[in-house]
């Protein structure tokens, strides 16, 4: 019984911890008592502490998935034939890092972007919640942005000798937009049109003058990307480094521009494999649909459990409350990805909790049918069920962890709709066996009093 | 006590009543897939028009719905979706491994906690019994009113094959009880014994899942609605299964057994 009462209160300040980190809102009162002024304030908790080299950050907002808030998901093919197997990897990963700075840049909050290797094919996943404009993130994305100066090249006409040499091309010089530090938008001084000042890094910054030294008073052209942006004429030699490119941009082209030479060209091209778009209102009606479903879907459960079991059915609901509880909170703390298949997994998890329950109920009435006095049936009950229990769930461990495929497989699925209703199951089963188990057979220990004669009518509560 | 397992052959023949057409439509029509599996594209409109083609850019996708506004200036876009097929190839792969990987594992997991592989596969039986009866009522739906089956559909498909697993389990640990207790009573004896026992939570087990399925399905909007719908045919079919599938099946194991030991 002792171990009972510590679990009792175990169970009570996990319930206590659950709801402050459940809390929606900044929790303030404040009122006169007896001309006394009593104030109290409990703000929203925040985590935030560093545990060795991990730091754990929480603001402890549902985290909801592209199909709850709306956004876009592309998966890109990286084309490696370029590129030679040992260093296609790294090829890969500094494209990704080229495509997040990109998106960051672009200004897209909590944007992921992932790589993965499925055979020979080498793949970018790109998660862009809330952008509404996807052809002008497709562009972001997977423009290849290199920017070269080219030198021009003249001739003479063969046909009017002694005239002067025509220009008839511009080759590319080793100046390119590596060789920038920063990119920013600029409006040029004659006509305020936007324009985008460029600042080269050191070697660049040499090439650059040498580059205004053999050209002085001849074109330079600016190519993005092997189109012509706009070929200057060089006034003077210049050292500093510092440039413009002008172009007759709008601001938003201009802002673009920049964005792109400050993010770097992606070291392989990329065509799109797949890509999926859902406007933020379909998100929301998914949301309002789904929680609607889940209150209904659960009250029918609550209002079965009490009506068929009586006072131990109202024992079952109160678990089933700390169930939903703790639930939520893991969810804020790991935190997991809230998708609409998430959603289910847990509507279903929850369906699945009362079932260990039911089968220790079901035990119990049977010992008391028996003939034994209750707190032994009860006891029985949970020891009796707990191998079909162990076993069952086991079993769908098994399958949540195929689902899930935590160690990455290549062979099994990793689309992040199953995962999200994967890793909602398994949750949903240890927690439920953590509350269908510890909490209500504390719950029933000090709570319930039974009868020792054979119910076979259900009790009323 | 109610003799259950008299009747072992109806529960077989009633199966097989829901199993034949739908397998007949299996083979006939197949399944079918949705672009997560052939690849293509999807766009889905505001007043809820759904375009499909082979393959659209974004591009084409935002001209068309340009276009369509000047019709009707409130329309939207409300999602696009466009996969290449290779991808589908592959999926329809794994989604083979996972369901192979997870009856395997599930058949090892059986046979050892019952110490006897007649458990392990009259329960994987049953599994197949419950992914049949699925299959070929989406194939049947799909036929007849254009049901797609998507990637979800895989992770219903997946999870009722864990669900049935789940509640044969529970029949089959009471005849394990049973049977440590028992031990000079006949398979056919402590089997009905044991659907007897465990009937009632089986029934309220189920129709609790089922509520909340109902539930989802009647109200959880049209993005999962397919989704319950599956997860809801599987729950049925998992619960019926258990006691009327696989508890006979086993009873038929023992009965075959015991008559190929007297003719030899």
């Amino acid at each position: 019984m002792r171990q009972s009462r510590g679990l009792l209160f175990f169970i009570f300040t996990l319930v206590l911890f659950c709801l402050y980190l459940n809390l929606p809102f900044d929790l303030q009162f404040s009122r006169k008592i007896l001309n006394k002024e009593f104030s109290f304030n409990l703000p929203r908790p925040r985590i935030n502490f560093r545990l060795g080299k991990s730091v754990f950050n929480r603001d402890l907002n549902f985290k909801k998935g592209l199909d709850l808030s709306g956004g876009m998901q592309v998966t890109l093919l990286a084309d490696m034939e370029q590129i030679g197997q040992p260093s296609r990897t790294t090829a890969l990963e500094s494209a990704r890092s080229v495509i997040s700075r990109r998106v960051d840049l672009y200004g897209v909050s909590e944007a992921t972007v992932k790589t993965s290797v499925a055979g020979a094919d080498y793949r970018l996943i790109v998660e862009l919640p809330g952008v509404d404009k996807p052809q002008e993130a497709l562009d972001l994305i997977g423009q290849t942005a290199s920017l070269v100066f080219a030198t021009p090249i003249y001739q003479a006409d063969p046909a009017s000798p002694g005239a002067e040499p025509q220009l008839v091309t511009f080759v590319p010089s080793d100046l390119t937009g590596k060789d920038l530090s920063l990119a920013q938008v600029t409006f040029e001084t004659q006509n305020r049109q936007p324009a985008v000042s460029i600042k080269f890094k050191d070697p660049g910054r040499d090439k650059f003058a040498k580059l205004t030294k053999e050209f002085l008073g001849k074109p330079l052209a600016i190519l993005l990307d092997n189109s012509l942006l706009s070929a200057p004429t060089v006034q003077s030699e210049i050292t500093t480094g510092d440039a413009i490119i002008s172009g007759s941009f709008t601001l938003d082209e201009a802002k673009f521009l920049a964005t792109q030479l400050n993010a770097g060209a992606l070291p392989v091209p990329v065509k799109i494999l797949s890509q999926k778009v859902i406007s933020a209102t379909l998100g929301e009606d998914s949301i309002r649909q789904s929680v609607l479903a889940g209150a209904i879907g659960l009250s029918i459960v609550a209002a079965f459990m009490i009506l068929y079991y009586g006072w131990l059915g109202v024992i079952a609901v109160i678990g089933l409350g700390v169930y939903s509880l703790i639930t939520a909170t893991l969810y804020r703390l790991i935190p997991v990805t809230l998708t609409l298949p998430g959603v289910a997994g847990f509507l279903l998890s929850i369906g699945m909790a009362v079932d260990s329950n039911i089968l220790v109920f079901e035990r119990y009435r049977e010992e008391i049918r028996a003939g034994r006095s209750w707190p032994v049936s009860l006891e029985l009950g949970f020891g009796r069920a707990w191998n079909s229990i162990k076993d069952a769930n086991l079993a769908t461990i098994i399958t949540g962890l195929i689902l899930f495929n935590p160690l990455d497989w290549s062979f099994l699925n990793a689309s992040g709709a199953v995962r999200g209703f994967a890793l909602t199951l398994l949750l949903g089963i240890f927690i439920s066996l953590f509350t269908g188990i510890v909490v209500t057979r504390t719950l029933l220990r000090f709570f319930y009093h039974g009868t020792n004669q054979s119910p076979n009518q259900p009790q009323q509560p | 006590m109610i003799n259950w397992l008299k009747l072992r052959y109806l529960y077989l023949a009633l199966s097989l009543l829901i199993i034949i057409p739908g397998a007949i439509s299996l083979a006939r029509f197949g399944l079918k897939l949705s672009i997560d599996f052939t690849g293509g594209s999807v766009l889905t409109l505001s007043d809820s028009t759904i375009i499909r083609q082979k393959d659209m850019t974004q591009q084409q996708a935002d001209e068309m719905v340009g276009k369509l506004k000047e019709k009707n200036k409130d329309l939207k876009m409300v999602s696009f979706e466009t996969l290449g097929p290779s991808l589908g190839q592959e999926t329809i792969k794994k989604t083979i491994y996972a369901v192979l990987l997870a009856s395997l594992l599930i058949l090892i997991h059986i046979t050892r906690a019952f110490k006897q592989l007649k458990f392990g596969v009259c329960a994987l039986l049953a599994m197949l019994h419950d992914s049949l009866v699925l299959l070929g009522i989406f194939s049947l739906l799909g036929h007849f009113f254009g049901i797609e089956v998507d990637l979800l559909f895989v992770t219903a498909t997946l999870t009722v094959l864990s669900f049935s697993v789940h509640d044969t389990i529970v029949v089959y640990d009471r005849i394990r009880e049973l049977q440590k207790r028992h031990s000079n009573e006949s398979v056919y004896d402590l089997a009905n014994q044991a659907v007897s026992e465990t009937m009632i939570r089986s029934l309220n087990n189920s129709l609790t899942i089922i509520f909340m399925l109902l539930a989802l399905f009647l109200l959880g909007g049209a993005s999962t609605r397919f989704f319950a719908l599956a997860l809801l045919i599987g729950t049925i079919s998992g619960s019926y299964s258990s006691p009327f599938t696989a508890v006979p099946l086993l009873v038929i194991w023992d009965d075959l057994r015991k008559s190929r030991g007297r003719t030899s």
